[in-house]
C-alpha cells in the first residue's frame, strides 16, 4: 500500500519532532552548561544571569593542568614577555604558574589522576568482561550442579549498596597494603561489575545457537577454538554493551575512591571536587576538568554505538 | 567410509529418558534413515553418533571401535543441521574451508582451494562462493551446508532433518540431488527426519523410532507392505494403512463392532489367528477398492483430490475408512458406494500388543 499522509499526520510528526528536540535539549542543557564553563573567563563562569555570548578561552584548561599561586604584584613587563603564550593567559586571571628551582614547570595533579582514572576503568573493564564472558559461557553451555544457585549467588553481591561494606573494606585493605594502588581499585571494580557482566553476558549467550559451536567441534576444532573462531565474534554485540556499562561504572565511582586512595592511585572523580575548596574556587577550572573528564565514556561510546543499539534490544537479535 | 553400530544405548536428561536399549547396525556405504516423530530420540542418537552426546549406557562403534573416548573432531563425521547449519558473518567460501582448516588436518592451501573448487562445482554453488550467508535463499544455505559436510570427505554423513524448513518443490529437488550424491561419493549417510516420503523414496534401509526404542529396521519396502505394528502401520505411509478392530471367523474377517465381513487369505490361520482371537486388520488405502458388486457398503464421507488419484473417506457405521482410487473415479460426498480390499494385503496385528501376527510368529 503506499503510504498517504495526511495534513493531520505531518502535523503530529512535527509535534513530535518538537517534543523530542525540547527533550534532548532538557538533557543536552547540563553538559552545554559544563562545556561553556570550561571556556568561559573566570569572571563570567558565575554571572547572573547566566552569560550565554562570550569570547572561548582556554585559560581554564592551562590553570587545569599546572600548579598556580597568587600573585602578589603584578609581572614585570620583562617578565610578561619572556612568559610562553599559556603563561600569560594565567598572569592574566592574577595568577602565575609555580616553577621549581630549575625553572621546570610544575604540573597540577590532575593529569596524573586522569590517567589513574584510565588505568583503573580500562583494566577492570577489560578484567571483569573477560571474566563475565567465559563465565557466562560455562552457565550457558554446560550442566552445572546447582546452576540456579550459583548464579542466585552472583547476582546477590549486588543486593547491598556498596557503601555499606567501604569500612570494612578500607580495613581489609590496609592490613593487605591494597590501600591507595592501581590494583586495589581494579579489584574493588572488578568485583562490582562481575555480576553484572555475567549476567548480562549470559543472555547473550544463550541468544547463541549452540549448534555454531557444535558445527565446529564436529569439523574438527577443540571447544576453546570454536569458542574463539565461532562465539566471540556472534557474542561482539554483548561484549560491547557490557563494556560500556562496566566502563561507565568504573569511570564515575566515586565513594570507594574517595576513601580508599588518597594521591598515587587517586582517580579524577574524588579530585575534581577536591579543587572546589583549595584557595579561591574557581568554577572555570573545575568545568575543564570535568569536560575532559566527559570525553573517553563519551568516545568509547560512540565507536560502539552500532553494537550498543543492538545490544540494548537483546532478544530481537537477528538469527 | 565407516560401518557404525549402536548397542543398547540408553539416554536419560534428567527425569526424561530420551533413548531405551537403542540398537543400530548401519552398514558400509549405506543410506540409513531413522524415521519418528519429534521427541522419538531421533537427534540424540545422531548427537551420540556424532560425538556431541555421551550415551548414559550403551555402546558406540565406527569400523568396529569402541568411540566412548571419542571427542567429535576425532570420529571425523560431518553433520549438517535443519538450520544455524552455517556459520554467520563468513562467505560461503570461508563456510566451504573453515572445516578444512582445523589444526589436526594440515591441508595446504592450494589443496583447499582445489576442494572448494569442485565440491561448489558439484553442488552448482560456485555464482555464491563470495556471497554472506545471510545472502542466501534457504535452498542455497543447505546447498552450501552440504558442502560443508562433503569438502571434508567424511568417514560418515549425519544428516538432522536437512530438508526440513525448504518448500516442498525445493525438499524434493534436493533430496533427489542428495541421494545421487550419496550414490556418487559410496559414502555411510545417517539421516534423520520425522517425513515418512524422504524415508521411503532416499533410504536403503530405515529404522523406526518411537519413544527411544527402533521399532522396526528394514528395507523401505519391508516397511511399507510389512510393518511390525500398528504404530509402523499409521505412521509410515500417506495417508496411513486403515486399522480396523475385528476378529477371525471362519476365515473371514469380522469387523466388530461394525459387523461386516470381508475375506482373508487362506493362509490367515496359519499365522496364529485362531477364530475369535481380537485383532486388527490393516489395509493400505490403495488396496481398498470400489466395485458394484462388493460386500460391504459405506457412504463417501469426504474425498480429496490429488491429481493422479483420488483420496476417499468413506463411512461405514462410525468407522472411516481410507481408500486411494483413480481419478477418473466419479463420486461424490454422501454417495452410497460398495467396496472391498485385495485379502493377499491384509496385515494382521494382535489387538493387545499391537503386534503384526506375521512378526510375533
Amino acid at each position: 500500500m503506499a503510504a498517504v499522509t495526511t495534513s493531520t499526520e505531518r502535523s503530529l510528526n512535527k509535534l513530535a519532532i518538537v517534543g523530542v528536540l525540547i527533550v534532548t535539549m532538557i538533557f543536552l542543557a547540563p553538559i552545554y552548561w559544563i562545556a561553556s564553563t570550561a571556556f568561559k573567563p573566570r569572571n563570567l563562569a558565575t554571572t547572573i544571569p547566566p552569560t550565554v555570548l562570550f569570547q572561548p578561552e582556554i585559560s581554564p584548561f592551562v590553570k587545569l593542568f599546572t600548579k598556580r599561586s597568587q600573585l602578589r604584584t603584578a609581572p614585570t613587563p620583562e617578565q610578561y614577555a619572556a612568559a610562553p603564550w599559556w603563561e600569560r593567559l594565567v598572569f592574566d586571571g592574577g595568577e602565575k604558574v609555580v616553577r621549581s628551582g630549575r625553572g621546570e614547570v610544575q604540573w597540577s595533579g590532575y593529569p596524573n589522576r586522569f590517567m589513574n582514572s584510565l588505568i583503573v576503568a580500562i583494566t577492570s573493564t577489560v578484567l571483569a568482561v573477560g571474566m563475565g564472558t567465559f563465565t557466562a559461557y560455562g552457565f550457558s553451555r554446560f550442566k552445572i550442579k546447582g546452576e540456579q544457585d550459583l548464579l542466585f549467588f552472583i547476582l546477590s553481591t549486588r543486593m547491598l549498596p556498596p557503601v555499606v561494606v567501604a569500612i570494612p573494606m578500607f580495613l581489609m585493605y590496609r592490613v593487605v597494603g591494597l590501600n591507595d594502588t592501581h590494583w586495589g581499585l581494579i579489584i574493588l571494580y572488578t568485583a562490582f561489575n562481575l555480576s553484572f557482566s555475567v549476567w548480562l553476558m549470559k543472555g547473550f549467550m544463550d541468544e547463541i545457537p549452540k549448534e555454531y559451536e557444535e558445527a565446529a567441534l564436529v569439523d574438527g576444532y577443540t571447544r576453546m577454538e570454536a569458542f574463539f573462531k565461532i562465539v566471540l565474534p556472534e557474542a561482539a554485540t554483548g561484549i560491547a554493551a557490557t563494556a560500556v556499562f562496566c566502563f561507565i561504572t568504573a569511570w564515575n565511582e566515586y565513594a570507594f575512591a574517595l576513601i580508599m586512595t588518597n594521591r598515587r592511585a587517586q582517580t579524577a572523580p574524588p579530585f575534581i571536587p577536591s579543587q572546589v575548596g583549595s584557595g579561591l574556587s574557581d568554577w572555570t577550572v573545575i568545568a575543564a576538568g570535568t569536560f575532559l573528564f566527559l570525553l573517553p565514556v563519551a568516545i568509547f561510546t560512540f565507536l560502539l554505538r552500532n553494537h550498543l543499539l543492538r545490544g540494548m534490544s537483546f532478544g530481537a537479535i537477528r538469527k | 567410509m565407516a560401518h557404525i553400530q549402536l548397542k543398547n544405548i540408553s539416554k536419560t536428561f534428567g527425569n526424561h529418558i530420551a533413548l531405551a536399549g537403542l540398537n543400530l547396525d548401519i552398514a558400509d556405504g549405506e543410506f540409513f534413515v531413522l524415521l519418528g516423530e519429534t521427541g522419538a530420540g531421533k537427534t540424540t542418537t545422531l548427537r551420540m553418533v556424532a560425538g556431541l552426546e555421551k550415551p548414559t549406557e550403551g555402546q558406540v562403534f565406527i569400523d568396529g571401535v569402541d568411540v566412548a573416548n571419542w571427542g567429535a573432531a576425532e570420529r571425523d563425521v560431518a553433520l549438517v543441521l535443519q538450520q544455524y547449519s552455517l556459520y554467520p558473518r563468513y562467505t560461503v567460501r570461508e563456510n566451504l574451508e573453515f572445516p578444512l582448516k582445523p589444526k589436526i588436518r594440515r591441508i595446504e592451501p592450494d589443496e583447499i582451494k582445489t576442494r572448494v573448487d569442485r565440491v561448489a562445482r558439484t553442488l552448482r554453488i560456485e555464482h555464491l562462493l563470495d556471497r554472506k550467508t545471510d545472502r542466501l535463499s534457504g535452498g542455497e544455505m543447505q546447498r552450501v551446508s552440504i558442502g560443508r559436510a562433503i569438502v571434508r570427505k567424511p568417514r560418515v554423513f549425519l544428516m538432522d532433518e536437512p530438508l526440513s524448513a525448504l518448500d516442498a518443490k525445493l525438499r524434493e529437488a534436493l533430496r533427489t540431488e542428495l541421494k545421487n550424491i550419496q550414490m556418487n561419493l559410496g559414502q555411510t549417510f545417517l539421516f534423520v527426519t520425522h517425513d515418512q516420503i524422504e524415508a521411503m523414496s532416499m533410504g536403503d534401509k530405515v529404522g523406526v523410532l518411537n519413544h527411544g526404542r527402533i521399532v522396526q529396521t528394514g528395507t523401505p519396502y519391508e516397511i511399507y507392505n510389512n510393518p511390525r505394528d500398528t504404530y509402523v502401520a499409521s505412521f509410515v505411509g500417506s495417508p496411513p494403512m486403515n486399522l480396523i478392530d475385528g476378529k477371525l471367523v471362519d476365515n473371514r474377517a469380522v469387523m466388530a463392532p461394525l459387523n461386516f465381513e470381508l475375506p482373508l487369505p487362506v493362509g490367515a490361520r496359519t499365522i496364529g489367528a485362531t477364530d475369535g482371537r481380537p485383532l486388527v486388520f490393516g489395509i493400505r488405502p490403495e488396496d481398498v477398492y470400489l466395485e458394484s458388486g462388493a460386500p460391504v457398503e459405506a457412504r463417501v464421507h469426504d474425498v480429496e483430490n490429488h491429481g493422479v488419484e483420488k483420496i476417499l473417506t468413506l463411512r461405514v457405521g462410525d468407522a472411516m475408512l481410507r481408500a486411494t482410487v483413480p481419478a477418473r473415479t466419479d463420486v461424490e460426498i454422501e454417495q452410497p458406494v460398495r467396496f472391498a480390499w485385495n485379502p493377499d494385503k491384509v496385515v494382521l496385528f494382535d489387538k493387545g500388543s499391537g503386534v503384526s501376527l506375521r512378526h510375533a510368529g
